[in-house]
């Protein structure tokens, strides 16, 4: 028999944290911070909307592109909180989940040999969909001494002619590194000069903590029109099972985006579709009350890492703080390992991310207060360990 | 600003230290401190309790809510009546209510014999009183935002990127 397999799938490494999760998923007692999912749940107002939807028997697929009235809220709701304006009908897309809407446009846009610049660390699954599209992924370094902000230097090194986009992931997972409108401002002469697309995967948006709220790059002169704006309902709205998001860009892109999804998934799932529509008309309160309850745990777990000794940067968005543990004398991955045996607490190695994360680690603050000072307890206890 | 956010952490725990308030709201142990006395004094902040479920203990309780009809006074509105209800040890809350009754009274006892002989012999005698409905409580689900029960465990894989 022949090997069927796709040697270009065959070569994509699995997740590089795979094996540590493994260890933790076995382990008794383990206390994890490694989750990258809220621990609310999905407020009861949506769930008692999608149940009713249930009962009603509205269970048969939406348009393609997704309910009208969920775009038409979509459209409402970016208006109203980052004053990006979409056309319902024509420029959004409701995908099955923020990474739906990334695969589709890498798969629309990318041509053999074209390159999309990546941001690392970030997101794990930028790098595997620009090669199973047929790009070629190239990393371009996020710095601990920038606050991981995005340099334009360090993106106008790598641009070369087969250039074809850039991944904005901001604010980001795992550093909790934000962009502001400052940050932004001298990035955008270079996309526009380098003709570039950008995919501005922005799920973590509403979970900004900085003074300013979320800016986002297609908000800029002459941006709208080369960037595809990603956003979702997994984070804010802590709904991350039910597998909705959306894209939102110009109108070529997201017509080619449409059919591949029309061919490949049909339309987003149906239930959540119509609790979405519920969450964006009636729920910025609560979105709000999390956002304040992250907050607080932001505080409170960037005191206690500090405290510890460990050099860290103040992140102000997504629910990561993103330490050094470069003082330790241990790369990350022995760093997790050690902690994982010693004191039973998992936390993600920063080079899980990329390269660029090597030297730190991602710690998750979607745990109560409670849960997070017992592991931070440990976690302390280990490096006084390590110490004497 | 302060105050608010102060108020939501401090409703959900009582027990929290101003070291650790000063570190998750991002003020200085001065100005909690100084906020926390000032909304002791104008009573916004009324004390600080401990939430228990009785069921789960030993003690024999019941409490009971009770609708309570009356005739208001001239002058004096509900406010007398309320007092000479709200009072009685026995009572644990008394509310001025719109709707089909006046007065709601929340009362705790050892037996419903107990509170029985109290709404009988010391409530519902009173003149200005009209009629009462006792309703006793069989089951507390969620209590000023706490749930009796224990939640579900974290089902979340453990580690997820």
């Amino acid at each position: 028999m022949k090997n069927f397999l796709n040697p270009v799938v065959c070569d994509i490494k699995p997740s590089g944290i795979r094996r540590f999760f493994d260890i933790a998923a076995e382990m008794e007692d383990v206390i994890s911070l490694g989750v990258g999912e809220p621990d609310f749940d999905t407020p009861w107002s949506i769930r008692e909307t999608a149940i009713y939807t249930l009962e009603q028997g509205k269970t048969v697929y939406t348009a393609n592109a997704g309910l009208k009235e969920l775009r038409q809220e979509i459209s409402n709701y970016s208006i109203r909180k980052y004053q990006l304006v979409y056309d319902p009908l024509r420029e959004i897309l409701v995908t099955v989940g923020g990474s739906e809407a990334i695969d589709l446009c890498l798969r629309a846009i990318l041509c053999p040999g074209d390159e999309v610049l990546i941001p690392e660390p970030s997101y794990v699954s930028y790098i595997p969909c620009t090669i199973l599209a047929g790009g070629k992924p190239v990393g371009i370094p996020l710095r601990g001494e920038n606050d991981f902000k995005l340099k334009p230097e360090d993106i106008e090194k790598k641009i070369t002619p087969k250039t074809k986009a850039i991944v904005f992931p901001f604010p980001n997972n795992p550093t909790g590194s934000i962009m502001t409108k400052e940050d932004l401002l001298p990035l955008v002469d270079i996309i526009i000069k380098h003709d570039l697309l950008v995919i501005s995967d922005e799920i973590y948006a509403e979970l900004s903590y900085s003074e300013k709220p979320h800016v986002s790059i297609a908000s800029f002169p002459g941006m709208k029109e080369r960037t595809l704006v990603i956003n979702g309902f997994s984070k804010a709205f802590s709904m991350t099972g039910w597998r909705l998001g959306y894209a939102m860009g110009p109108e070529s892109l997201i017509r080619q985006m449409t059919k591949i999804h029309q061919f490949a998934i049909m339309c987003a799932p149906t239930t959540s579709q119509y609790a979405a529509v519920y969450a964006l008309k009636n729920c910025d309160d609560k979105v709000e009350s999390m956002r304040r309850e992250y907050n607080r745990r932001r505080r409170y777990v960037l005191s206690r890492i500090r405290g510890m000794g460990l050099d860290c940067f103040e992140p102000e968005g997504a629910f990561y703080v993103f330490p050094s543990i470069r003082s330790t004398g241990m790369s990350s991955d022995e760093f997790c390992s050690s902690l994982l045996y010693d004191q039973k607490v998992a936390v993600v190695p920063g080079d899980a991310f990329g390269e660029h994360g090597e030297g730190y680690v991602r710690i998750s603050y979607a745990y109560s207060l409670e849960e997070l000072k017992t592991a931070l307890d440990r976690m302390e206890k280990f490096l006084q360990g390590l110490r004497s | 600003m302060i105050r608010e956010e102060l108020l939501e952490v401090l409703e959900k725990d009582s027990r929290i230290t101003v070291q650790e308030l000063s570190v998750i709201l991002g003020e200085s142990e001065e100005v909690i401190e100084s906020e926390m006395k000032e909304m002791e004094q104008e009573k916004i902040i009324c004390g600080y309790h401990t939430m228990i479920n009785w069921d789960k203990t030993n003690q024999e309780r019941v409490t009971a809510m009770i609708e309570v009809k009356v005739i208001p006074q001239r002058d004096e509105g509900f406010d007398k009546i309320a007092r000479r209800i709200y009072e009685f040890e026995e009572v644990s809350s008394v509310f001025l209510m719109s709707g089909p009754f006046d007065l709601m009274v929340i009362v705790e006892g050892k037996t419903m014999k107990e509170v029985a002989l109290f709404v009988r012999e010391r409530l519902a005698v009173l003149e200005p009183v009209n009629g009462t409905a006792t309703c006793f409580v069989l089951k507390k689900y969620k209590d000023n935002g706490i749930f009796m029960e224990p939640r579900k465990k974290d089902e979340r894989i453990p580690v997820s990127l």
